[in-house]
């Protein structure tokens, strides 16, 4: 049992016991479990993780806790523990662990392990180096400590929906990728905690907050506003210099090509493609002039894409140097043989879903992979008790009967 | 002062734009050493590509340039000359990382490549950020942010509300996808330096952009490719207009649907049988918005912001940048700071969206174009004044 969770990655022998659930926190610890720590989930059945059964935009997803897809992709390759959080015996089996890991992390409301005895301050008492990371709406301390959120509320705060979606349209609240940024940038936090304890020998806390991840991402945009005094507005697909700049028609049901020109070497190849006499007017002939005509630009662009097949669009304006892309919409993403020649997807088996195609690692890193479905809840509690923790089999059956296990 | 949790690592920085700056702003504003490489005369293109003060052109006047190169040295220098690569090779076999974003086979072609380096240097880490990777069919292909931000699943028919009928999917603003693969790289790359103590050599990280925004939307990429007809996204809630503009709420739970209806003050349609679970909540979405609507139509964003909060249901408004930097919240946490700049003045900018209890964030200005050529260059690699001239001269720095 235990060589089938051994790993080769950069973070082999790193333990995190992972307090996470919905999708931000469960991200965080997919990565740090990729690059090969060892992520132990502490999970309830009187509080299940939302993602094994419900989504935000989806509603139900699965009639019971193991057959969410959503989950699975989330916690590929980790363990998962019961305990009942209530009972002083699961939080006594918590310290236990927690003894014995590098890393802790959790995205409850600020306060809620603090109460149970299990807060930053407790449990360095039994792991004095130990790394914590809390992640929460808009941080752990101000006057909103305490309030909740999900991706959409963090995005929406953060200024980054302001910025997006079209000029007279509503902005767009970006999409569940939000909460990914929010738990990838909590791995990165982690990574460096991990760096100073291995300098330092020391370990500490870090406060999180989702909100203040997406102003990050948009930072340029706070710049614009301090230095040139500009509060930045959405403009659809347009840029602020560039053109032609935009999404265009191909032939097809929803077949839409990019194509963005930022140079004039880009311009000209461009030009030796579409071959409309139209994009040898003044109106184009400069940087400015296509920014200011651009509308006219890309009716022109549009009538040649109209008649084309995305991806042949695509590969004839690449070969001249043009960047243009087909827009993924759906499912087409997996079928592009530069991500299948790439390997971007692996295929885990669930014992409960089946075979699932699931996106894999984003770096080529030694050792870095996806081992393992996502466990059914409460898989490895008694691994967890017995190989990690030591307890014996009469232990585990009384803790079982006093109901810690649930 | 404290020492930040990535002090003592050295990193050099070839980077242009975005991504690969990114990843070495995240770790030089924790502390790492970084040394920024431009081109003689021209710097990072981010230094010409804006936005300015009254929108004219100066290279360290570039709000995108000012943002993404904080806690950096920068120095100049041109790795096409036999001088600058000799320069870039005795660089590179003193640092622990090097992050790049030359187009694949680009630095290999001219000596500077990942197994030449190595040689040089085994414990280096090499993060290569790259659109679509160092292998595949694309390798070689242009790409903007535009172009990838659509071309890595970004644009799912999911989003709710989606664009009008006979548009197409809108990008994010600003470079979101730029920002995910340099957050993504600087994962990578600590990670293989922390890998590095216990193997004792360094490696080669591919990084592909592409990859780094796929694995961003990984669940509905996962849906899409898995099940050809996926259930149609509806959401109880979402975005909805107040009296001053848009906000969000997002009642997912019971507890929080409850919430917001004592928060609208119990009305007498929530007492429908439709409301009681989820299922029909979810099948009279649209009415529920409405009724929502109407609610929020004589309160501010705020007003409805503190209102749902205090009842324990998640809602939030949207803001636009003053917005977020006028927030008491941002404020208490000190989220922004002032950093005087020599030539761009005293600004305000954005710090990190995590606190550190041991270590601080030690965000400081940006460089001036071969700010630090007599430092780096003298000081580190022991040329002289005089030899810095003549570099000059020669176009190699």
């Amino acid at each position: 049992m235990q060589d089938a969770h051994a790993s080769r990655g950069p973070l082999s022998g790193i333990r995190v016991t992972d307090f996470t659930w919905a999708w931000a926190g469960p991200q965080g610890t997919l990565l740090l479990a990729m690059l090969g720590a060892e992520i132990i989930k502490i999970e309830s059945h009187a509080r299940l993780d939302h993602a094994r059964v419900h989504s935000l935009a989806a509603g139900s997803v699965s009639p019971g806790p193991d057959e969410s897809p959503f989950f699975n992709d989330l916690n590929l390759g980790k363990l998962s523990i019961t305990l009942d959080l209530r009972k002083e015996e699961a939080r006594d089996v918590v310290r236990r662990l927690v003894a014995r890991s590098d890393v802790v992390t959790q995205n409850m409301r600020p306060g809620v392990l603090d109460r149970l005895g299990l807060g930053y301050e407790d449990l360095r008492t039994v792991k004095p180096d130990i790394i914590m990371l809390s992640s929460s709406a808009v941080g752990a301390t101000g006057p909103e400590g305490s309030y909740a959120g999900y991706a959409p509320t963090f995005a929406c705060m953060s200024g980054a929906v302001e910025i997006t979606g079209y000029p007279d349209e509503p902005p767009s609240p970006l999409s569940g990728a939000v909460d990914l940024r929010v738990g990838t940038t909590a791995a990165f936090a982690v990574l460096a905690a991990l760096h100073h304890r291995q300098q330092s020998g020391e370990g500490q806390h870090i406060d999180l907050s989702s909100t203040e991840v997406m102003s990050a991402m948009i930072g340029e945009a706070f710049l614009e506003y301090s230095l040139c005094d500009r509060v930045p507005q959405r403009g659809g697909n347009r840029d602020s210099a560039m053109a032609p700049h935009n999404c265009y028609r191909c032939r097809g049901e929803e077949q839409w090509l990019t194509i963005a020109v930022g140079t004039e070497a880009e311009w000209s190849a461009l030009r030796s493609v579409i071959a409309d006499p139209e994009l040898g007017d003044d109106a184009f002939a400069g940087p400015l002039e296509r920014w200011r005509n651009q509308e006219r630009l890309d009716e022109i662009l549009g009538r040649w894409t109209r008649e084309r097949d995305s991806r042949e669009a695509m590969e004839t304006l690449q070969r001249a140097g043009v960047a243009a892309m087909v827009v993924h919409t759906g499912a087409s993403i997996g079928k592009d043989p530069h991500v299948q020649e790439r390997g971007v997807f692996d295929t885990v088996v669930h014992p409960r879903i089946g075979e699932r195609a699931v996106v894999g690692p984003p770096w080529r890193l030694e050792g870095v992979d996806v081992r393992r479905a996502a466990p059914l809840i409460g898989e490895h509690t008694h691994y967890i008790l017995e190989e990690i923790l030591g307890l014996s089999r009469e232990e585990i059956d009384r803790l079982e009967e006093a109901g810690v296990l649930n | 002062m404290t020492a930040g949790a990535l002090s003592g690592l050295s990193v050099l920085e070839l980077g242009s734009m975005v991504a690969a700056p990114y990843c070495a702003k995240l770790l030089a504003d924790l502390g790492a050493e970084v040394v920024k490489l431009e081109a003689p005369g021209m710097g990072d293109p981010a230094r010409r590509r804006g936005p300015f003060p009254d929108d004219v052109p100066h290279l360290e006047r570039s709000a995108l340039f000012l943002y993404l190169n904080t806690s950096k040295c920068g120095v100049t220098l041109d790795p096409g000359t036999e001088t600058g690569r000799r320069i870039f090779r005795d660089l590179a076999s003193d640092v622990d990382v090097l992050i790049e974003d030359r187009a694949p086979g680009e630095l290999e072609r001219i000596g500077l490549g990942y197994s030449r380096l190595s040689e040089l240097n085994p414990r280096l880490v090499v993060a290569s950020i790259t659109p679509f990777g160092q292998t595949g069919p694309y390798r070689d292909y242009q790409s903007h942010h535009l172009n990838l931000y659509h071309g890595s699943g970004h644009s799912s028919p999911f989003h709710i509300p989606g664009p009008a009928e006979g548009r197409p999917p809108p990008k994010a603003g600003g470079y979101l996808g730029d920002y995910d693969a340099g957050l993504t790289a600087a994962i990578g790359t600590i990670a293989a330096v922390i890998g590095r103590a216990a193997s004792g050599r360094g490696q080669h990280v591919d990084l592909s952009k592409q990859e780094a925004m796929m694995c961003m939307e990984r669940v509905d990429i996962g849906r899409l490719t898995n099940d050809p007809n996926p259930q149609p996204r509806r959401m109880v809630g979402g975005l909805t207009r107040a009296k001053d503009g848009y906000f969000m709420v997002t009642p997912l739970e019971k507890h929080q649907w409850e919430a917001l209806i004592h928060a609208m003050g119990e009305p007498e349609w929530s007492k429908a049988d439709w409301c009681k679970d989820e299922r029909g909540r979810l099948e009279h979405a649209a009415e529920a918005k409405e009724h929502i609507e109407r609610w929020a139509a004589n309160l501010t964003r705020d007003e409805i912001y503190h209102l749902c909060q205090a009842e324990g249901t998640p809602a939030g408004p949207v803001r636009n940048v003053a917005e977020v930097r006028a927030w008491e919240q941002a404020k208490a946490r000190g989220f922004f700071v002032e950093i005087e700049h020599r030539e761009a003045g005293t600004q305000v900018y954005p710090t990190a969206p995590y606190r550190f209890s041991k270590t601080p964030w030690a965000g400081s200005p940006a460089p001036l174009l071969g700010e630090h050529n007599e430092e780096v260059y003298c000081g580190r690699l022991g040329y002289s004044r005089e030899d810095l001239a003549r570099l000059a001269a020669a176009g190699v720095i």
